[in-house]
């Protein structure tokens, strides 16, 4: 790719980037939210036609024009987008082959279909059948089946957009040696990732992008690259640390959570938290590592307004007297507080503006009789706009349009207008750039100084060891351990995430 | 030439407002000229507010629930059942017409909560719900009028559809002084309260609206309201139906953008989840929207039949795709979150004009469903337009 510019109305969002892959290598792409990767990727791939950018692509050698991605994945350039693009209700056969159907005269060759397919699943290392809805699977899983896709389409240059963002650590692993395993087979890959281990355990060169411009392009088997070296790249500047520091004042006991069990709301016999026990003080953060599916997101869903699961049962205690938090509006009534994991789909309304969604949670805080004062909303938004460093021209701009970490400072706001004693921040950075992933800590360090008790749930580990007092482990819905500051290492935790221990906790 | 620039591009962004004021008064204009006058002269407004009355109030309650995400396809049906439950009550019951009135609000808010009940509480999606009500309601009104027509109604009943405020003039002056006064107190109100809030705003230094477009808005509306307010002072008067119609609008207009209900309403409409999980009390608020929704269909429907004399199983056919209709003309989202009162109110004007002004000009009933068919999908067309340009989602 020579000299790419591409322009939205307003932004210039790629200026003159070149960019060379050589082939059989797996190229990592790398930069802040809104740097430009993804334009970039959908200039390479034909999602902006030819002509609506300045510059041109070279393919083998060719140069290439791409009206659309018909074109592109004709030459063998697929894209697999970080929103999956699969149909839920359709076999995992039918939907590697969706828009390539194997047919004759018009009918599906259903044998054809299914036996081709397992052939790739076969290629991808996904076991399941050809005919299992991709509902029924996970999303490690449906990420296979976009590959198979991609290959039943004789791919040459596979980019990947945030492959591993929604994948647990296993998946994310078996994804990784999946892209090794195609490099070895001649295929090209260009990945777009924000989890910069990943880049260094799999990548052969990585090129930072920041503000739309190219920065460079790293050779990482030769050089001794290092994260910090990247994390340099993609901000500007050294980050010290990647987390802030931060000395808690850790006093009473605010939150205790005693024998807390819960079904899943569908299989009403299957258990998904198991006589769960946690604490939490005023001042302190607390962790809860697990894998995906280990009960996190149920375990504080359920005490958040009973929002999750079926026949819950245990005992919530605020500051010692036993609560009642069987709705939201209880639960909030109590002090709590509960920003999701999915802040897109559970968290804000995207086509509502900042100071709305700010206020939604504590309007009765700025209303009277019922009537809101939306002066003095304005304000309380403008505050935390500036308090919480929003990037946004004011408070009336449509949180839809915000980038991933904006969006969280967004809800965060919310939250803590509603002054809560104790937060439950459900993977508070997940999709958010470094530099922003930064800022966010800081806030949480915030909180904890204020006196409120945090607890943070988080898929990444030295996230975790970095910000946290305390850590819980849990696994298969059950706490298996509950970790002080000091011994929290990555492989501890991860030993009491993947198996159950002995003796239990208390 | 910058503080032109700048102030074009602030009119640009201001577009989806007022781009439906500026349909609405072309249409008003095109009809002007091509009925030679006809569509402003002082007894078609008057008949224009009067006979579009019980779609806009009805177009009041279904933009409230359309925010909310839903739909209420049985609007017609219930008009007709109250109609007729009046007319029964009234000529059969022999219940004084001033209890029958508020005993029909009372059927539109049973209607109401049962199919709030089967919405919010149930789960069945307000489609369906409401499709069943629209069947079940039409059955009742068969049922309750044995197929037959009722009529008439009390001079005081009838006056709710076709009434005036009394005529302080006795009949003889060029002016109707309490329309003159009515009109002249509202304008006043709407200048105050606008510079109230203006001033409160500076308060707490949140305005952003040029002061030259602040007057120019003003002017325009007091002037509108002034114009409306001689037309019909020097007809008849002040239809009783728009001194209802003009409180809803208010007061609706007021809870939608400035109540914690309000709020509730459009958060609601923009992502369910997350309304619940800001502690949103989800299923009341649908269940209180449908609610009301039965008490405005009940109101329309007495209006409706006031207006016609008449308790007819027939009645209200269609009345919900007008309503819905306005609703969407007036910027309402199909997904939910997005709409306002005002919006609708106009939306219903826009269609109630269409009617009116092919009706002057003898447009076959074929050609008007055409029309109006058309301009619904012109009107969202630049909706979604305008959306796509200013690069919203």
């Amino acid at each position: 790719m020579r000299s790419i510019t591409k322009t939205f109305p307003g932004v210039k969002a790629l200026q003159d980037v070149s960019l060379t892959v050589k082939r059989g290598h797996i190229h990592a792409i790398c930069g802040e939210n809104g740097a430009g990767k993804s334009t970039l990727m959908k200039v390479l791939s034909g999602v902006y036609p030819t002509g609506t950018y300045d510059g041109e692509i070279a393919f083998e050698n060719e140069v290439v024009q791409f009206k659309s991605i018909n074109d592109s994945e004709a030459s063998g350039v697929v894209i697999i987008h970080q929103e999956l693009a699969l149909s839920p209700y359709l076999s995992i056969a039918e939907n590697i082959f969706l828009g390539n159907e194997q047919q004759t005269n018009g009918w599906i060759d259903w044998n054809k279909t299914n036996l081709e397919a397992s052939k790739l699943l076969a290629r991808v290392g996904l076991r399941d059948s050809p005919i299992t809805k991709v509902k029924d699977i996970g999303v490690g899983k449906q990420q296979l089946v976009e590959i198979a896709k991609a290959l039943s389409k004789e791919v040459k240059l596979l980019i990947l957009d945030e492959p591993t963002a929604a994948l647990n650590d296993e998946d994310s692993a078996h994804l990784l040696d999946l892209m090794k395993h195609l490099r070895g087979q001649g295929i090209t890959s260009i990945m777009i990732s924000h989890k910069l281990n990943e880049i260094k355990a799999v990548a052969d060169e990585v090129t930072i992008i920041r503000d739309g411009k190219l920065i460079e392009t790293l050779d990482m088997r030769t050089d001794d690259i290092s994260e910090e070296r990247i994390i340099r790249g993609m901000v500007g500047r050294d980050l010290g640390s990647r987390y802030p520091d931060h000395t808690p004042r850790i006093g009473e006991e605010l939150l205790r959570v005693e024998d807390w069990n819960v079904y899943h709301p569908l299989d009403h016999q299957r258990k998904v938290v198991k006589d769960a026990n946690i604490t939490v003080r005023a001042g302190e953060i607390v962790g809860i590592a697990g894998l995906m599916g280990a009960g996190r997101t149920e375990l504080a869903m359920s005490v958040f307004g009973h929002s999750y699961g079926y026949n819950i049962s245990g005992r919530v205690y605020k500051n010692g007297t036993l609560i009642k938090t069987n709705t939201v509006s209880n639960a909030i009534k109590h002090g709590l507080a509960y920003a999701t994991e999915d802040r897109k789909q559970y968290g804000l309304n995207l086509i509502e503006d900042i100071k709305r969604n700010i206020s939604l949670v504590a309007l009765q805080k700025i209303a009277k009789g019922g009537w809101v004062d939306s002066n003095r909303e304005a304000v309380v938004a403008e505050n935390y706009r500036k308090s919480m460093n929003i990037k946004a021209p004011s408070v009336d701009a449509i949180t839809g349009k915000l980038s991933g970490g904006n969006q969280q400072k967004v809800v965060l706001s919310k939250w803590m207008f509603s002054d809560p004693d104790v937060l439950i921040l459900d993977e508070p950075t997940r999709g958010i750039d470094v530099g922003a992933k930064y800022e966010i800590y800081g806030i949480i360090n915030r909180l904890a100084d204020d006196g409120k008790g945090v607890i943070v749930i988080s898929s990444e580990l030295p996230e975790l060891i970095g910000i946290c007092d305390r850590i819980y482990t849990i696994f298969e819905g059950r706490i298996t351990a509950d970790v002080a500051r000091g011994q929290a290492t990555a492989e501890y935790l991860m030993q009491h995430m993947t198996q159950e221990q002995e003796t239990k906790q208390p | 030439m910058t503080a032109f620039r700048s102030a074009l591009e602030y009119l640009s962004g201001q577009l989806r407002q007022i781009g439906l004021f500026i349909a609405l008064i072309a249409i008003i204009i095109f009809f002007q000229v091509t009925t030679a006058g006809i569509t402003l002269k002082p007894i078609n407004v008057s008949n224009l507010i009067v006979q579009n009355s019980y779609i806009l109030i009805l177009a009041v309650g279904m933009v409230m629930v359309i925010i909310a995400g839903h739909i209420d396809l049985s609007v017609g049906s219930v008009v007709a059942f109250v109609g007729a439950m009046s007319g029964v009550m009234i000529t059969q019951w022999n219940i004084p017409w001033w209890a029958a009135i508020v005993l029909c609000l009372g059927v539109g808010a049973l209607v109401g909560m049962w199919q709030g009940f089967w919405i919010a509480y149930f789960g069945i999606p307000a489609f369906i719900v409401t499709l069943a009500g629209m069947l079940t309601f039409r059955g009742l009104t068969q049922i309750a009028l044995q197929n037959q027509q009722i009529s008439p109604f009390p001079d005081e009943f009838r006056a709710l559809g076709s009434g005036f405020l009394p005529d302080l003039g006795g009949g003889t002056s060029f002016l109707e002084p309490l329309t003159v006064g009515l009109g002249v107190l509202a304008t006043l109100l709407l200048v105050v309260q606008g510079v109230r809030s203006r001033r409160a705003r500076q308060k707490h230094s949140v305005e952003e609206e040029p002061f030259a477009w602040f007057i120019l808005k003003l002017a325009f509306t007091g002037g509108l309201i002034l114009l409306i307010t001689y037309l019909l002072a020097s007809y008849r008067g002040t239809p009783i139906v728009l001194v209802v119609l003009g409180v809803l609008t208010v007061v609706y207009a007021a809870v939608m953008s400035n109540s914690v209900f309000g709020r509730h309403v459009y958060a609601i409409g923009g992502n369910l989840h997350a309304a619940a999980l800001s502690g949103i009390k989800t299923k009341r608020v649908t269940f209180l929207l449908f609610v009301n929704m039965g008490v405005l269909a009940a109101l329309a429907g007495l209006v409706f039949t006031a207006q016609l004399n008449l308790a007819n199983p027939k009645a209200g056919d269609g009345f919900e795709l007008d309503a819905i209709a306005a609703v969407f003309i007036g910027g309402a989202a199909v997904t939910g979150g997005i709409g306002t009162v005002t919006g609708a109110i106009i939306g219903g004007l826009i269609i109630g004009l269409l009617n009116n002004g092919m009706s002057i000009l003898g447009v076959g009933t074929e050609y008007q469903q055409l029309i109006k068919g058309l301009v619904l999908l012109g009107a969202v067309a630049f909706d979604v337009y305008n959306k796509r340009r200013s690069g919203g989602r």
